[in-house]
């Protein structure tokens, strides 16, 4: 396998002809397609189901699904778009039943303002990511990013994680293009609001942490 | 402009997907809001920091178990497909 990932999209007439060879019955291409794109969808399944096992089972379903419907991929978008749409859908079910409810959905907490209107403004350290092992650290975003309800943290993954463009991001998950801001702007803002006060700076007399 | 009209716009000015005429509005703004400044500058660092630090990363035993499970479950409904 490739040590150095590529970036999801790359080499798009490549991979249509992948896509075409496994359409075909052609497993050696599919597999490819695994190898080209397991990792992000393996980081999207486990930032909205918060849970590695349900991530594992989403990683596979996933391109288990891909694979039988890929029939009805008509390539008018990126195979990596098409697959993620299929990997969030299945995210948001495991999440739906492990919850136990029927709620939980892309549009949930639509109208949630709280924490969206910055009370912190003191500023951060210079290097706030030195403040914290890198264990700590992790475990502090973690934390934070799972507590955005999942309309909003699954937007801030597909943004600014993965890098995908808004327009993109609105077609995998079915929403408007200011619908997919309007999230956004909320979902860094609470984050935003959330790290304060792990990485603000702390005044003379405080201590660390 | 208000701070909130600033902060509406703040997802477009950190894209830089946004009209000069606006970023010119909003650079003014910043020059001398400084609580819109400090808001901009952390939700910058907010966004830096997940994106520098790959929180899942797939372990490769994992990734290796994981593919041949894929695999596995591609074939057997490739053959149940063939056989119908």
């Amino acid at each position: 396998m490739e040590t150095i990932q590529k970036k999801a999209g790359e080499d798009v007439s490549d991979e249509l002809a992948l896509v075409q060879a496994a359409k075909k019955g052609d497993l050696e291409a599919f597999s490819e397609l695994v190898n080209r794109y397991d990792r992000n969808i393996f980081r999207i399944a486990q930032h909205i189901t918060h849970n590695e096992d349900d991530a594992q089972d989403v990683v596979q379903d996933a391109f288990l699904k891909a694979y039988q419907n890929l029939a009805q991929f008509q390539g008018n978008s990126k195979f990596y778009t098409w697959l993620v749409r299929i990997a969030v859908n299945e995210a948001l079910m495991k999440l739906r039943k492990r919850r136990n409810e029927k709620t939980v959905s892309i549009d949930e907490d639509v109208e949630t303002e709280d924490g969206s209107i910055p009370r912190e403004v003191a500023d951060w350290s210079p290097n706030p990511e030195q403040l914290y092992g890198q264990s700590e650290l992790g475990d502090i975003l973690k934390k934070t990013i799972q507590g955005l309800p999942p309309g909003f943290r699954t937007v801030f993954v597909l943004r600014d994680v993965e890098g995908l463009s808004t327009e993109e991001t609105a077609e995998m998950l079915s929403l408007s293009i200011p619908a997919v801001k309007s999230r956004l702007l909320r979902a860094r803002l609470q984050l935003r609001e959330r790290l304060a006060k792990y990485f603000k700076t702390r005044k003379n007399g405080e201590g660390q942490r | 402009m208000k701070c909130t009209e600033f902060l509406r716009e703040l997802t477009d000015y950190l894209d830089g997907t946004m009209s000069e005429r606006m970023k010119a509005e909003l650079d003014e703004h910043l020059h001398w809001c400084h609580d819109c400044h400090v808001v901009m500058n952390t939700t910058k660092k907010t966004i830096e920091i997940y994106r520098d630090n790959q929180l899942y990363e797939l372990p490769e035993t994992l990734r290796n178990r994981l593919h041949q499970a894929i695999m596995s479950r591609c074939r057997d409904s490739k053959r149940g497909k063939e056989n119908c």
